[in-house]
């Protein structure tokens, strides 16, 4: 039912309008989106694992971000947590689930084994998962707190929050058109 | 639990064995009451078995290996055997040269099959009858053997398109170890020591 005073007035204020409308750019709204909903990929191999477990409980709470719906299909996620020891013989696995996600996506290198091999320099255990995979925040610690990987995560917020992916788009459009 | 120690209750097999076995024990080793026997490759099949169906071992707890580089024969196995109720202990060796095989003894314990491919995986030891002698930590193809003496601590480069493949690993002046001693936790934490 009208009110009063926007049936017979023609306000300039409507409310019912006004609180559905923001100004902003596109790129901004997308990245606003993509941050406050990451859907973990938990790429578990190793102790680290439990930490991540540990983040993803009650005491540390990961839902308070927005990232808390940790899928097991990389098909459905947006940033694969490498969490623990990739040895060889698990490299490729990790990089064939790495390939099934779908872009955008994000990769976070949590501890010092995903980051660099650790304290495993030897011939079992690859040296680092960016040798394989695109990393974007690497986590320090061995394995690091639930903190730290909060703190990660948070990092990699920030960083979703420069990108200009629509900007980009465009740029290439014209690039390809002109 | 038995009121017997372990030594006296494996001293009192090892006559039967002694009688089986004869010149099949190159040595009897006990050691702060654990037994081992020396045993020749060819005297082990015989040994396992009488342990096992005459004297009660019912529980192979471990098969490993050494590489004793330089020395022929090379290889050595360990067999650790052990009864259910835990009074007896025996642990049995015996050398192999490189070019020799281990019978399997699957046929007695079961638990022998997963322990023999770990020493086939790691030392390249292999097991005459094994049923399924594959390799059990690193992928089949992987072509070396990596806990043997003459391989570096670091790996080696290999390919394997679409199953794995391997790179060698930066030592960055280590393998890094602790120091034993009492001077304190930072000279005693693992660090890269150049070796004199």
């Amino acid at each position: 039912m009208d009110s009063p005073v926007t049936s017979s007035a023609h306000a300039a204020f409507d409310s019912k309008i006004e609180g559905n409308i923001i100004f902003t750019r596109v790129d901004a709204a997308i990245n606003w989106m993509r941050k406050n909903s990451l859907w973990p990929m938990p790429m578990g191999l190793a102790c680290c694992a439990i930490e991540l477990m540990a983040t993803a409980s009650a005491r540390f709470d990961i839902s308070r971000f927005g990232m808390e719906v940790m899928r097991f299909s990389p098909r459905q996620s947006d940033v694969m947590i490498v969490a623990g020891t990739v040895t060889y013989k698990m490299a490729l696995a990790v990089k064939r689930v790495w390939d099934q996600m779908p872009e955008p996506k994000w990769c976070i290198a949590m501890g010092a084994c995903a980051s660099s091999g650790g304290m495993y320099r030897s011939y079992a255990v690859l040296q680092g998962i960016d040798q394989l995979i695109p990393v974007d925040v690497y986590i320090s610690g061995c394995p690091p707190r639930p903190e730290a990987l909060i703190e990660g995560l948070m990092k990699l917020q920030d960083k979703i929050d420069t990108e200009h992916s629509t900007q980009d788009q465009k740029k290439t459009f014209f690039e390809e058109n002109a | 639990m038995s009121s017997k120690s372990n030594d006296t209750v494996v001293s009192e097999h090892l006559p039967a064995l002694r009688d089986a076995l004869g010149d099949g024990i190159l040595s009897e080793v006990e050691f702060r009451g654990e037994n081992t026997l020396n045993l020749t490759l060819a005297a082990l099949p015989k040994a396992l078995t009488i342990c096992k169906e005459k004297l009660g071992y019912q529980m192979l707890l471990d098969i490993s290996s050494l590489d004793h580089f330089g020395d022929d024969p090379r290889f050595e196995v360990v067999y650790e055997l052990a009864s259910l109720d835990d009074t007896k202990h025996l642990r049995l060796k015996a050398k192999v040269s490189e070019d020799e095989s281990v019978p399997t003894a699957i046929h007695l314990w079961k638990a022998a099959d997963w322990h023999e491919r770990e020493v086939w995986d790691m030392m390249g030891i292999p097991f005459a009858d094994h049923p399924n002698l594959k390799r059990i930590l690193m992928w089949e193809g992987y072509p070396y053997f990596p806990l043997r003496k003459d391989f570096p601590l670091a790996g080696r480069p290999t390919e394997m398109p679409d199953v794995a493949s391997t790179g060698v690993a930066p030592m960055e002046g280590g393998p890094f170890v602790t120091a034993p001693g009492n001077e304190g936790v930072a000279k005693r934490e693992p660090r890269a020591r150049h070796q004199e």
